[in-house]
């Protein structure tokens, strides 16, 4: 036997079984409109969750394009001010911040991917409770024991068809949310540990690359204010140092 | 003849068509049992690829048993397994 006809077997095997423990198949088409229901609620109720899971990926990719970005301009300082040791850890660091990225960017493909399916499926389903109600009322109302076992039996195997193929795809999504989340979590911690900057810092708490760059250059500035100053002593202090040799050439002449 | 994806919902195959889809379907069942997953893979992608040219989407509302079923194209042999082996089917 075709694979594919041992899977709708199953599917069959199970809406029997239900339709077996009833004394009155109509009360079955009432338990299984509630389970529907059920069913439904729990779908948007997981389209939601794979939503609020991808909002927050994709603010954690933000974070760390900015991440990648920053460090990349930091690399580009540090080699114009000669420090190769300090570029090189940028860019390390930015290699590993855009790793993080590829990866959540397959994860984010991933989950938007179960999110359409699921909202698709949630569609499809929604479409299928109504009209299993409408002919629920129907059975009801022209009950005759014989034909309704039929039709029962249809509408039974039909609708849980459809509910287990939705139970499945909620399955699925649960679990790539789950996956996720756990993905989420170990980049938030590594932001957290410092190991991965985290470019929304507020401003006054910087890296310890930023941290040696900024001193870099106020040491150059310190630098500059020192000659500028040493550049405006008085003439004839007679304190000049030697480095100031237009100072000197000024003593030489008076 | 109706046809559920898994995943998808059900398109409706003319019956004419069955023999062919079942060539297809056997490759499928014979990657799963030699537990082949590769072949897994491409064989139930053609099975479906098929399926997908051949049928007419059933409408939302219909509610209709299928005469087969088929896994989502990225299950993987495991899953399928699994399904298989929920209701202690004897395989054959």
């Amino acid at each position: 036997m075709g694979m594919g006809r041992r899977l709708a077997l199953i599917f069959k095997a199970k809406a029997n079984k239900a339709l077996d423990k009833a004394e009155d198949p109509r009360e079955t088409l009432d338990y299984s409109y509630e389970k529907q229901l059920e069913l439904l609620t729990k779908v948007r109720r997981g389209v939601a969750d794979v939503a609020t899971s991808r909002k927050r990926l994709e603010i954690q990719m933000q974070q760390l394009q900015a991440s990648s970005d920053k460090l990349q301009g930091q690399a580009q300082q540090a080699v114009s001010a000669g420090r190769d040791d300090l570029a090189r850890e940028a860019l390390s660091r930015r290699a590993a911040a855009n790793q993080q990225l590829a990866d959540l960017q397959t994860q984010h493909a991933q989950l938007q991917g179960e999110e359409e399916k699921l909202t698709l499926a949630s569609q499809r389903l929604q479409a299928k409770v109504d009209a299993f109600r409408t002919r629920k009322e129907t059975i009801k109302a022209t009950y005759t024991a014989a034909e309704a076992q039929t039709k029962i039996g249809e509408a039974m195997s039909g609708i849980s068809e459809e509910m287990g193929d939705v139970g499945m795809a909620m399955q699925r999504a649960e679990d790539k949310t789950q996956q996720m989340q756990a993905r989420a979590g170990a980049v938030d911690e590594l932001i957290a540990s410092g190991a991965l900057d985290d470019a929304s810092t507020p401003l006054g708490k910087q890296d310890d690359i930023q941290r040696e760059l900024d001193s870099m250059s106020a040491g150059s500035n310190v630098e500059l204010e020192l000659a500028k100053l040493k550049g405006e002593l008085p003439a004839g202090s007679g304190s000049a140092p030697q480095a100031l040799p237009e100072a000197a050439a000024n003593e030489e002449k008076q | 003849m109706i046809v559920r994806i898994l995943g998808e919902g059900q398109v409706d195959v003319p019956d004419s068509e069955l023999d062919s889809l079942n060539a297809l379907d056997d490759a499928v069942q014979q990657a799963v049992d030699g537990g082949d997953g590769e072949a897994f893979t491409q064989s139930l992608a053609a099975l479906l690829n098929r399926v997908r040219q051949l049928g007419r989407p059933l409408p939302d509302e219909e509610i209709v048993p299928s005469d087969l079923v088929l896994p989502s194209a990225d299950a993987s042999l495991a899953e399928v397994r699994e399904l298989l082996g929920d209701e202690g089917l004897i395989p054959g």
